[in-house]
């Protein structure tokens, strides 16, 4: 079963620390005293809650519906009472709260009527259906909702199936340790999945760290005739990232604006698969799963724990030393430390890790970067990191997305070389959080700017509706009084032909052509009008002034209208305009 | 609840750390330059040594930066070590003392410290003082000078025989004069039969000097504190204008291995064009910045005027770094061969 392998560029050799953690088989985590369990455990739309304070719940009763197609519903994880649905605290390095169902178990531990899938006889619509309502997601960290993976590109045929037993990460064992121990179950839900997808073939790749996992792997494989490959692949982190795992196995590099099925492979954890098998062959949904219980611990462990489980009840059952100050969620490479030791156990945690200072000495200080490259040779991503933590520092957020900012995984890597001790990971996340808050905004603005453009555009409408109207009234009246004073000049030019006020006005063509004179006759009065108002119109610095003063204007005035009085109207007309 | 991101392992490493191995890898040439050219050199790197510590001390206090930290980087010391190496070693003290201080406060603190410098510091010294003080700058111990360490610790400090009486020029300013002089009476080989100048290749003592270089640089190669490119397109880039030129007239021009093992070439090569704060970044910027800086210094000191070319040839190549890197970004993960 030799196969050729291929390699990424970059990654690191941090110490394991996973032999603590093998030593005693997989233990069952006794009940809790009380169950959180979040809604929103998977990527995707938050499910909605469907029980009530005070309802009696059933071990694998449904509590949150999905909501939409990428979202996953969530299952009370043993029998009891509800007795909350609100706000809880939440595993998350910002400590945010989000909505949660409270159980208090009975200690029955009791299950909803369980049935088998005959997923064999189903549609695969209706298999996929049937993984989302059993609440299957990727148990590797991420929580993809499993069943929005399970379909096939349309136009790229599925070569490869890659299962992802790396697990990369230092101090994790938990699949692992499924493997050793559950391997039939986990080959049997790899089967669902191939019969979903249809690949050419079925990669399992497994770190050359864990030939016991890889063993029982083959073994179950051989078991069960399937024709899967178990293949040992380099430790090297981050091996068991999907896209890693992938460019190892097949030689593909899926980049971060592709989908992988587009490049005809599709990849999925261990215990992912193994949690589908429960679901389609015991009818159990996801209330449970494998937890790693190590670092500064007495006796490190792997757990089976129910989901909800406080993380601090967990940890005891491992005995944590007197120093341990703090808990990590997943590795030591990509996790985070817990806001409170009582948050709850949710689907993406694949471990607990007791900190002290021992294990994870305080960072030295940091120090401007020297350009070294390290980080760069180290992003499996070939990334540039300084490049980006440059940009990133200087908020020259459209800089960091030209050096592909959203094509890094955070898995650390460029953080563990860096000689100048730069947190470049966390640079990058505030880059990324940041340019996603400001699309927010922008698209909040853009919105508002739509809104009140529309608004704009509405009002000057009605205006020039109104204004249109107006004239419309105007011109009416004008008309009518044109016509009557037609009517009227007709009249009088039976006797005086030489009339001085209707001198503009051509009394025989009134009659015939109205509007025209109604219109002149407006201009002529506004004409007056403006005439009348500049007239009205005294000079401004001519309030105060002396009699003597007053009496020099006057007689220049009087000249003035001498003068004008001697000139012919039209050009007077035209000097006064 | 303390805060602390991911990752919690680091790996052993730090800038002193990266700095201290940089000078580990220059004792094996520094060794070989106080055995076979004089034991001066230990002198300079002393009196180097202090003045860089004293100006970076001087210029973080002036800066406000915390001087614990950043004195024990050990960046200084390398400046100030490279600074020695490059400077004639019976050169009076001040004027090393000068040039570091310079590179320091100059080259390094007024653009910004550690990690922020344009240019490589110990070659704005080196160009400064060639620029500022050209003939104290080219009187190199005569060949087979014998004088005591103390006496030449009393020709640095100014209490000794004036250094006139006692220099020379380089093995390569020298083949350079030569050529100049004797124009078309003599050639290339017929210079570098003078075993007492030349030695074996590429001059008396110096071509040992320039092979711990080399070594040195190789460990640093193998230490993943340098990379290959640089030193690879450097040493190409200069035996290929060499060597074109010399087979084009071996009477005029020198071969390439004279070239490679005299002057700052090796530590050109190896040290200081691998500066990654001034260098390129990227493999292919890293390759034109080495090829860039090999064919400048064999330019500048084959046409130009002055006994060596590195120095130039390596600031005329900081100039161009940031381009060179903008232009030479490689391709990443899942976008290389599609648009």
């Amino acid at each position: 079963m030799l196969m050729n392998l291929f390699k990424f560029k970059g990654g690191v050799k941090p110490p394991t620390n996973k032999t603590q953690s093998v030593g005693l088989p997989i233990a069952v985590a006794p009940i809790p005293s009380r169950l959180v369990v979040p809604l929103h455990q998977s990527i995707g739309g938050t499910p909605r809650p469907v029980v009530q304070v005070g309802d009696k719940v059933l071990k694998g009763q449904l509590i949150g519906e999905a909501d939409g197609w990428i979202s996953a519903a969530v299952h009370a994880p043993t029998s009891g009472t509800v007795i909350a649905v609100d706000m809880q605290v939440q595993p998350h390095p910002s400590g945010l709260d989000a909505m949660s169902v409270v159980i208090e178990p009975d200690g029955q531990d009791q299950w909803i009527d369980r049935q088998p899938f005959d997923y064999t006889n189903a549609a695969p619509e209706a298999v996929r259906e049937y993984l989302q309502q059993s609440g299957v997601v990727g148990l590797g960290g991420a929580v993809f909702p499993t069943h929005g993976k399970l379909t096939p590109s349309k136009t790229v045929p599925m070569e490869e199936l890659v299962i992802n037993g790396a697990e990369c990460e230092p101090f994790i064992t938990c699949d692992d340790l499924l493997m050793r121990e559950r391997a039939e179950e986990v080959v049997r839900g790899v089967g669902i999945f191939r019969d979903l997808l249809k690949p050419k073939k079925v990669l399992i790749g497994i770190e050359d760290n864990k030939p016991e996992a890889a063993e029982a792997m083959r073994a179950a494989v051989q078991a069960i005739g399937e024709d899967f490959e178990v293949v040992p692949v380099p430790t090297l982190y981050p091996a068991g990232g999907a896209k890693q795992l992938i460019r190892v196995l097949t030689g593909k590099e899926v980049p971060a604006a592709k989908r992988s099925t587009d490049l005809g492979v599709q990849c999925f954890n261990v215990a992912t698969a193994y949690t589908a098998w429960r679901a389609i062959a015991h009818g159990e949904p996801v209330v449970s799963r494998l937890v790693t219980v190590t670092g500064n611990v007495h006796t490190p462990r792997n757990y089976e724990v129910l989901i909800g489980t406080p993380m601090d009840e967990l940890l005891d059952l491992a005995q944590p030393n007197p120093d341990t100050d703090g808990i990590i969620m997943g590795g030591p490479m990509m996790g985070f430390l817990v806001p409170e030791r009582s948050v709850p156990v949710v689907k993406a945690t694949n471990c607990l890790i007791a900190h002290n200072e021992r294990l994870f000495p305080p960072k030295a200080p940091e120090m401007p970067c020297i350009r070294c490259g390290s980080c760069a040779r180290a992003c499996p991503h070939e990334l540039q990191p300084f490049e980006m933590y440059w940009f990133s520092r200087a908020k020259n957020f459209g800089k960091t997305q030209e050096y592909h900012i959203f094509d890094c995984i955070e898995c650390g890597c460029c953080s563990f070389v860096c000689p100048s001790r730069i947190p470049l990971v966390q640079y990058f996340r505030f880059a990324k959080s940041e340019i996603w808050a400001r699309e927010r905004e922008k698209n909040a603005a853009d919105g508002a700017k739509t809104r009140f453009e529309f608004k704009q555009f509405r009002e000057e409408r009605e205006k020039a509706e109104k204004a249109e109207k107006l004239a419309k009234a105007a011109a009416a009246q004008a008309a009518k009084k044109a016509a009557e004073a037609a009517a009227a000049a007709a009249s009088e030019n039976t006797g005086e032909n030489a009339a001085p006020a209707g001198e503009p006005a051509a009394p025989a063509s009134v009659a015939v052509d109205a509007e025209k004179a109604a219109k002149m006759a407006t201009i002529q009065a506004a004409m007056e009008r403006a005439k009348a108002q500049r007239a009205a119109a005294q000079p401004k610095n001519t309030e105060t002034l002396s009699a003597a003063q007053q009496k020099d204007i006057d007689d220049i005035e009087a000249r003035r209208q001498a003068a004008l009085s001697s000139v012919p109207p039209a050009e007077s007309g035209e000097k006064t305009e | 609840m303390m805060f602390a991101p991911a990752p919690f392992l680091l790996k052993d490493t730090s800038v002193s750390q990266v700095m201290i191995q940089v000078c580990v890898a220059l004792i094996p040439s520094i060794l070989a330059y106080a055995w076979l050219v004089g034991p001066a050199i230990l002198a300079q790197l002393v009196i180097a040594t202090l003045a860089a510590l004293l100006a970076e001390a001087l210029m973080l206090k002036v800066r406000g930066k915390p001087l614990d930290l950043f004195l024990s980087d050990g960046s200084a010391i390398v400046t100030a070590w490279l600074i020695a190496l490059t400077f004639p070693p019976l050169a009076p003290w001040w004027l090393v003392a000068l040039g570091t201080a310079f590179a320091i406060v100059v080259a390094k603190h007024l653009y910004g410290g550690l990690g922020q410098n344009p240019f490589n510091p110990a070659m704005v010294a080196f160009a400064v003082c060639i620029v500022s003080f050209p003939a104290l700058m080219s009187q190199w111990p005569s060949v087979g000078l014998e004088l005591s360490l103390l006496d030449q610790i009393k020709v640095i400090l100014g209490f000794g025989s004036p250094v006139d009486a006692l220099s020379g020029a380089t093995p390569l300013d020298a083949l350079k004069t030569g050529l100049k002089m004797g124009e078309g009476t003599v050639t290339v080989s017929s210079l570098l039969a003078n075993q007492e100048i030349y030695g074996r290749v590429a001059g008396r003592g110096w071509e040992w000097v320039a092979a711990g270089y080399l070594l040195g640089g190789l460990w640093l190669w193998h230490r993943k504190v340098i990379t290959w490119h640089v030193p690879a397109a450097f040493v190409a880039s200069l035996s290929l204008i060499s060597g074109a030129l010399w087979l084009y007239d071996p009477a005029q021009f020198a071969n390439p291995l004279f070239h490679l093992l005299s002057g700052g070439a090796m530590l050109g090569a190896f040290f200081i064009a691998t500066d990654p704060v001034s260098g390129c970044t990227t493999p292919r910027g890293k390759l034109i910045f080495g090829a860039g800086a090999g064919l400048l210094a064999y330019i500048i000191r084959v046409f130009g005027g002055y006994p060596d070319g590195v120095a130039f040839a390596v600031l005329l190549m900081n100039l161009c770094a940031p381009v060179i890197d903008l232009l030479t970004q490689p391709p990443i993960f899942g976008m290389k061969d599609k648009s």
